[in-house]
């Protein structure tokens, strides 16, 4: 469902920027899948802190949850909406090869997120059924991660479409590029939120 | 012409106001009241339908007098009065919905009150010696029905145990098992509820008392009958394809009868 | 005010099917999508309606002789699904919110034609998807609410495709929700004001902010359930030490707005409808605008009184209390100013004015039985029994389902360029009419005496009432016949109705009706009094332009 959106809007793009108007209802529309997006994140965050409040779990059954790696996985993501807003700085200069290099770090930033969290779930003593806990944790880093899975392959296609000169997107055609940063930068704030709630709380 | 005016629409919600007192104290709709939550209900019912039938008449009125009043006649042509809006107007029908609201929201408060639903939720059985009180999710407390007899410790414990498709009933005092609620008439019953299986609810309608039976939620009704006689327990909650079935009956017995019943019934006779 | 600017944006692409052959494709034009929504809502309100009569079939005799119980569950569940999900929601939002809204705001199309046509095309899968499921193992039978644990522990096949088709209605109508906002919000003719956009693009806005912002959360939800079942966790099976509390809390998130979602966009139409027909300026435009936004609010707020029998804490009970009967107030508001607006009007009582004043009759009542449902001790009675099933039928039937009607009696000439049977249509008006309110009204009395709902068998007692109900639920059946006989015939031979038959000031009846693919073949009108009846000035200028 998350693809769809995207995928639509710069396809929408192609007509809309050639007739050089209204262009930024295009983001106004992002601006509210995402805030869709963020209340199916909501959902989750409430129904997990009702039943934290509400259905304890037996003390035998509490795992303390690891800090370092989701410490890391949270400075990965936050240098990578960094680096994503520096890809932009460069795309506005027309820098192509400064902005591919800064996209390129992104993605690899963002899959490396991907993997620390893959090696979290590997390692980790419970499963997805163990306890409302367990599901709980699974589901919330899961959705999450689904987002950052469909947020790495878009800055991939859009460090493919950056390259000069057969690129679709330059300073003229911005909108893919903007769209995808703040999609970057939403999936990153949800991390922090889920990282306080899920890890630090 | 003005003056008329005014006296035909103070003359006309009078008539609307006393005709809507007088459809909400004759026509009954409700069952047989059998408890003492009963008539507290009955009360907030009368004025629910008392507001209702003088709103509901006083709209439909309107309605269909514009219908009929303002109605193009034939070969009528041209527009209506250029009127957008009159503030005086909307700022008083703003204020009186809200301040009919707000007496019956807090009226309805009262009525919960006097029901029992702002009772802290407790449940001491008396079996229970565990010194951690038991969870109790949600339901309604003994509540100033009764004014000083309302002591917990005289209220009848039931456990109700719900499950497709039956309610099965568990007297702690005699340890009896019983498909059918038997209570005595004029003494505080505290039923404890859990399910076994899927949400159900117990609802007896001459109770006017209706509460969820959650799997992994107990939760409480406490409720004293007081008319003798044989009511429907109805499950009202969606739990499967016999739920139309489930249905039992709660036995409103005299004390002695109620006794006679227990004695009878009772493991413990030795 | 009359003024015409040049067109201001794109055109939609004109490689598009012509005739009667575009209504099957994926198209872009607003007006083609709108219309599909409109058929494809009304042959699944066909399809809910056999259900429904299915239901009161089984209810004429106390035992459970019509169809296996099971089944009776399945129709049950199917007849809700389809009624909120495939035939109100889609039809009062996305059929004339996708036909009228770019013509209120002065545009040639929708902000995001593509995007509008794929929620469109969402629909008729999941809705045959859904109807399917009941030939594959059996449909949902756990209700349209589908509350765990039933819903985890009937069979599994017919609750998944169940879920799966309301997660793509769900994600049809956000998009739809996204659609309209961007609309609203930023494709403006310029010159208009938001202050003087007509009133269903104010209800459209306040709905699709309630789409937006609660949709999400069931969806969230449902994957939830969905895996319940399939991985078998536990969020919701207090068997693996789940809360079935917390899934109605979120459910409610949703399904409660999802009734603003059926009627604030009726409320809009009647807005329209009213003062054509009375001829006058809607009454109190700003309170209507903010009692829109009044409901809005509130909406997301109250959802709890849907749980006051379950385990909620006084506190929740008291709130929710308070927060749902205050939702009265702004709808209270509505309602005196559309009896303001035919105050002093010259009102032609046609087929559309009959439904628009049935509805405000039929939805007092339920907005009555709604106030006094809001009161927790009242609520403790009759929750979940007939006399809810008979205020929300005063809701979304006697309410939305009278206001689609009246609808598409005021805007079958600009959808077709004729004019539907004035004859047949009242006929139609005073079958529904009286079809409905016989259903209906006397399930009050059946639930305040201890019917419950969604039941196959009940207590003889109940019989005689519920066959009244019958009857009624029949002649509702029969009312849809002379209203397709007069919709086939006046397509075929009915009168022209020329452009402008109601001599109406909105935009839309301000081009040719039908209208051509980009809405105006010249300039877009720019109207900033679309209720200015009987404004001298304003007929004078009219007059001047013709």
């Amino acid at each position: 469902m998350t693809s769809i959106v995207p995928q639509e809007k710069s396809s929408e793009s192609k007509k809309n920027l050639s007739e050089g108007e209204h262009e930024d209802f295009r983001l106004f529309g992002l601006i509210a899948f995402l805030i869709a997006d963020g209340m199916t994140f909501a959902g989750f965050f409430a129904a997990y802190l009702t039943f934290k409040a509400v259905n304890p779990l037996a003390p035998d059954a509490i795992y303390e949850l690891e800090l370092p790696l989701p410490t890391l996985n949270t400075i990965l993501l936050l240098v990578s909406s960094f680096t994503f807003h520096r890809a932009g700085k460069f795309l506005e200069k027309e820098e192509a090869k400064q902005c591919q290099k800064w996209l390129l770090i992104t993605g690899a930033l963002g899959v490396a997120f991907l993997i620390s969290q893959m090696f979290e779930y590997f390692t980790l003593p419970f499963g997805l059924t163990d306890n409302l806990f367990a599901s709980t944790f699974y589901a919330l880093t899961g959705f999450h991660g689904l987002h950052v899975t469909l947020g790495s392959i878009m800055i991939m296609i859009i460090w493919w479409q950056t390259r000069v000169p057969n690129g679709r997107v330059n300073k003229e055609n911005l909108f893919p590029f903007e769209a995808v940063e703040l999609y970057w930068h939403f999936v990153d704030g949800i991390w922090v939120v889920l990282f306080i709630i899920l890890y630090l709380l | 012409m003005p003056k008329m005016s005014a006296i035909l629409t103070l003359a006309s919600s009078l008539i609307l106001g006393v005709g809507g007192v007088w459809i909400a104290y004759n026509v009954d709709m409700l069952p047989v009241s059998a408890s003492t939550n009963a008539p507290v209900y009955d009360e907030l019912y009368r004025v629910l339908f008392i507001i209702g039938s003088i709103l509901f008449i006083g709209m439909t009125a309107l309605v269909i007098y514009s219908l009929i009043q303002f109605r193009r006649r034939p070969g009528e042509t041209g527009d209506g009065i250029d009127l957008e809006g009159n503030i005086s107007l909307e700022i008083f029908w703003t204020a009186v919905p809200a301040i009919v609201v707000l007496f019956v929201g807090l009226y309805s408060y009262d009525i919960y009150d006097r029901m029992g639903g702002m009772q802290p939720l407790m449940h001491d059985q008396s079996g229970h010696m565990g010194n951690q009180a038991e969870r109790v999710w949600g339901g309604i407390g003994s509540g100033p029905i009764e004014t000083s007899s309302s002591n917990n410790s005289s209220s009848l414990p039931i456990e109700l145990t719900a499950m497709q498709f039956a309610f099965i009933f568990h007297y702690p005092k005699g340890d009896i098992i019983s498909g059918e609620l038997h209570v005595p008439v004029g003494k505080e019953v505290s039923l404890k509820m859990e399910s076994k299986d899927v949400i159900h609810a117990f609802w007896v309608p001459q109770f006017r008392l209706k509460q969820d039976v959650i799997p992994g939620q107990p939760t409480i009704l406490n409720f004293t009958p007081t008319k003798a006689g044989n009511f429907p327990i109805v499950c009202a909650e969606l739990c499967g394809p016999y739920h139309g079935g489930m249905r039992s009956n709660v036995i409103v017995d005299e004390q002695e009868d109620f006794d006679t019943w227990i004695r009878e019934n009772s493991k413990e006779t030795i | 005010m009359t003024v015409s600017l040049k067109p201001n944006n794109s055109t939609p692409e004109k490689l598009q099917p012509t005739g009667w052959l575009k209504y099957l494709s994926f198209s872009l034009d607003h007006k083609v999508i709108g219309l599909q929504y409109l058929v494809c809502g009304f042959l699944f309100y066909l399809i809910g309606g056999s259900l429904a009569g299915a239901i009161r079939v089984e209810l004429t005799s106390p035992l459970s002789d019509f169809m296996p119980r099971e089944v009776y569950n399945q129709v049950l569940t199917l007849h809700g699904t389809i009624m909120i999900f495939l035939w109100i929601v889609p039809v009062v939002n996305g059929a004339f919110g996708n036909y009228l809204i770019p013509f209120y705001v002065g545009a040639r199309d929708m902000a995001f034609p593509r995007l509008n046509a794929v929620a469109f095309w969402l629909i008729p899968p999941s809705g045959l998807m859904l109807i399917t499921s009941y030939f594959i193992n059996g449909a949902a039978q756990s209700g349209w609410t589908a509350y765990p644990p039933l819903s985890i522990t009937t069979p599994a096949a017919g609750q998944i495709i169940w879920i799966l088709s309301v997660l793509l209605l769900g994600g049809s109508s956000i998009f739809g929700g996204i659609n309209f906002i961007a609309t609203i919000i930023k494709l403006r003719r310029p010159g208009l004001k938001l202050m003087q956009l007509p009133m269903y693009c104010w209800a459209m806005l306040g709905t699709s902010i309630l789409v937006v912002l609660s949709t999400p959360v069931l969806a969230g939800t449902l994957i939830l359930l969905s895996f319940d079942i399939v991985a078998h966790t536990g969020f919701f099976n207090p068997s693996l030490g789940g809360n079935v509390i917390v899934y109605q809390h979120l459910f409610w998130f949703y399904s409660h707005p999802a009734v603003y979602i059926m009627v604030l966009p009726a409320f809009g139409l009647v807005s329209e409808i009213l003062p054509i027909h009375s001829r006058k300026p809607l009454f109190g435009y700003t309170t209507m605008v903010f009692s829109i936004m009044g409901i809005v609010v509130l909406g997301l707020v109250v959802w709890a009184h849907h749980m006051f029998t379950s385990g909620t804490p006084p506190w929740m009970r008291l709130f929710f209390t308070i927060a749902t009967a205050f939702i009265a107030v702004p709808t209270g508001i509505k309602f005196f100013n559309w009896v303001a607006t035919l105050w002093g009007g010259k009102i032609s009582l046609n087929s559309a004015m009959l439904f628009s004043c049935g509805f405000i009759i039929n939805f007092v009542l339920g907005g009555i039985t709604g106030v006094a449902l809001a009161q927790v001790p009242f609520d403790i009675h009759v929750h979940d029994t007939y006399f809810v099933v008979a205020h929300f039928h005063y809701i979304v039937y006697g309410g939305s389902v009278f206001v689609i009607f009246s609808s598409i009696y005021h805007w079958f000439p600009k959808f077709t360029g004729k004019m539907l049977n004035e004859n047949l249509g009242r006929f139609h008006f005073i079958l529904t009419f009286i079809g409905f309110n016989l259903c209906f009204a006397p399930q009050h009395w059946l639930g305040l005496n201890g019917m419950p709902r969604r039941v196959a068998e009940y207590d003889p007692q109940f019989q005689l009432i519920n066959q009244i109900s019958s009857v009624g639920a029949l002649l509702m059946a029969l009312s849809t016949l002379p209203f397709l006989w007069n919709v086939f015939q006046s397509i075929l031979y009915g009168h022209d109705a020329g452009d402008n038959p109601w001599n109406a000031l909105t935009p839309e009846w301000l081009t040719s009706s039908p209208p051509p693919v980009e809405n105006w073949d010249g300039e877009a009108p720019l109207v900033l009094e679309p209720y200015g009846y009987g404004n001298k000035n304003l007929n004078k200028t009219q007059e001047q332009n013709k």
